[in-house]
């Protein structure tokens, strides 16, 4: 039986009618057409999906939508906006190339936030233990980890 | 794939819960975290009639100190613990353990109770739970009962409780006066499940002699394996390299049975218990003695 839900993504009031078993990262990607996150694996190993939910870093593939009800969620949609005004963290990735075929780099970024702001200048081996959580095919992760470490910067930058 | 359909059900109090469940009976499976329920239902090995939400209810969210040491919730986050002062204090082998259990994404939802009713013999918190003799406190409409964590768990992916009953509160004793603790495992990646490792507890004698040990070890059997007859060579010793090797070279080749999957075979996991094993008393004795001394 559907249920209504009510809820905030990126700061925009939705309500929606959905049936229980459906999946967060389905929600946002068949329902709001929001397709910056991504679906790997649907079982919680590759990270792709992640999202915020009450600013804290989850995957959507192991939620319901219906458990999102009155609860705010982000997604790499809310993070910059466009190219012109990127966030620090995606001028980040642009510069050091920390991505080849961009998959994994929603749930990277998405997982990045709320770890920045916990840990605004985080050690290499913070980082790496971060990303352990999402898994690239493409870089190699070096790459990935500069481009944390300037993103961190220039979100210090930011805020000083 | 996607999950099965099933009715889902967010009670807002525990008596609401457990009506739920008993109404149900097996077909119900309560949703804690859903980091193991919530993959399994993807991939349809799951397909649970009913889900019981746990998230809306807010009296099995807790970390505080009680009678039986540090009481959790049954819905306390991972995460939480890992963050808690108390927890530091309270329990410090639970709170060296978190950071082991999956990624930090993970643990935001996972939960302690979730975690330890879902028994996976490769899991962390199980493993802990009876090297510290852990209660469980378990209820359901009709009854209520505190369970030693040795008698909690009964075998693969298996536990005491019944359909119907419900993991609410976990309770984990203090320290005690010159003892120690160690945790340590082995896996491929960071967050990944372990493919052996090992938990420790020494008690010192004021004399300096091994009063009490604890060795328990994951991924290594059906379940979290105490490692007793090691245990109980180590009783009046006094805590030697020779004698700590000894006992963990006892339980990795008596009192373990591992299996082999993709990741290591039965042969090197042993390996693993007897280094782990050693590894683990070595850092528990050291701490013991610290303790011993403050
Ligand atoms: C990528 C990934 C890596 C992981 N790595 C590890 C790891 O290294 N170590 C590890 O230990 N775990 C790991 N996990 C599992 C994670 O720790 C889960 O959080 C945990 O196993 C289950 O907790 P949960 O709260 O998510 O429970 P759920 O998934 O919601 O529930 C698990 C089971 O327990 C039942 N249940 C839940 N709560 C209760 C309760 N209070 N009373 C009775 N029954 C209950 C449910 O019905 C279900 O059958 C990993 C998970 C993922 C996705
Ligand atoms: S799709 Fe969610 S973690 Fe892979
Ligand atoms: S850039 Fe292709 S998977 Fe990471």
């Amino acid at each position: 039986m559907n249920q209504t839900i009510e809820l905030f993504v990126n700061g925009i009031q939705y309500r929606r009618s959905v049936e229980p078993r459906l999946l967060l990262c389905d929600f946002l990607r068949y329902d709001l057409g929001l397709t910056g996150t991504h679906v790997g694996c649907e079982h919680g190993v590759c990270g792709a999906c992640t999202v915020l939910l009450d600013r804290e870093a989850v995957r959507s593939c192991l939620l319901f939508a219906v458990q999102t009800n009155g609860r705010e969620i982000a997604t790499v949609e809310g993070l910059g906006d466009g190219p012109q005004q990127m966030h620090a963290l995606q001028h980040g990735f642009w510069e050091m190339h920390g991505l080849q075929c961009g998959y994994c780099t929603p749930g990277i970024l998405m997982s990045l936030v709320p770890f920045l702001e916990e840990n605004p200048d985080p050690s290499e081996e913070e980082i790496r233990e971060l990303l352990s959580g999402n898994i690239c095919r493409c870089t190699g992760y070096q790459k990935i980890v500069e481009a944390v470490q300037l993103g961190a910067r220039l979100l210090w930058e930011e805020s000083n | 794939m996607k999950p099965a359909a099933f009715d889902y059900h967010a009670p807002r109090t525990l008596e609401e819960t457990l009506d739920l469940l008993a109404a149900y009976g097996e077909d119900a499976k309560p949703l804690a975290g859903g980091q193991s329920l919530v993959p399994t239902m993807n991939f349809r090995l799951a397909q649970p009639q009913a889900l019981v939400d746990l998230n809306g209810i807010d009296e099995l969210f807790f970390i505080r100190e009680g009678e039986r040491g540090l009481h959790c919730g049954g819905m306390t986050r991972q995460r939480a613990v890992e963050r808690s002062g108390l927890a530091r204090k309270a329990a410090p082998l639970l709170h060296e353990t978190m950071p082991h259990i999956a990624h930090a994404q993970i643990r935001n939802r996972g939960t302690i109770g979730g975690s330890l009713a879902h028994a996976d013999p490769a899991a962390e918190l199980p493993a802990v739970a009876v090297a510290l003799d852990a209660s469980m406190y378990v209820r359901s409409v009709t009854d209520a009962r505190w369970l030693p964590a040795r008698d909690f768990y009964v075998g693969l992916f298996a536990t005491a409780m019944e359909p119907g009953e419900l993991l609410v509160e976990v309770a984990f004793p203090r320290p005690r006066p010159r003892s120690g603790w160690a945790f340590e495992e082995v896996a491929r990646q960071h967050g990944n499940y372990a493919m052996c490792g090992a938990a420790a507890v020494v008690e010192l004698s004021e004399k300096g002699a091994i009063e009490k040990a604890r060795l328990v070890f994951l991924s290594v059997g059906e379940g979290p394996v105490a490692a007793d007859q090691a245990a109980a060579m180590l009783v009046g010793e006094r805590p030697t390299a020779t004698v700590l090797r000894a006992a963990a070279e006892e339980a990795a080749t008596k009192e373990i049975d591992p299996v082999g999957d993709i990741h290591a075979g039965p042969a090197y996991r042993r390996h693993l218990a007897r280094v782990i094993g050693e590894r683990v008393l070595t850092r528990a004795t050291a701490r013991a003695n610290e303790a011993a001394l403050m």
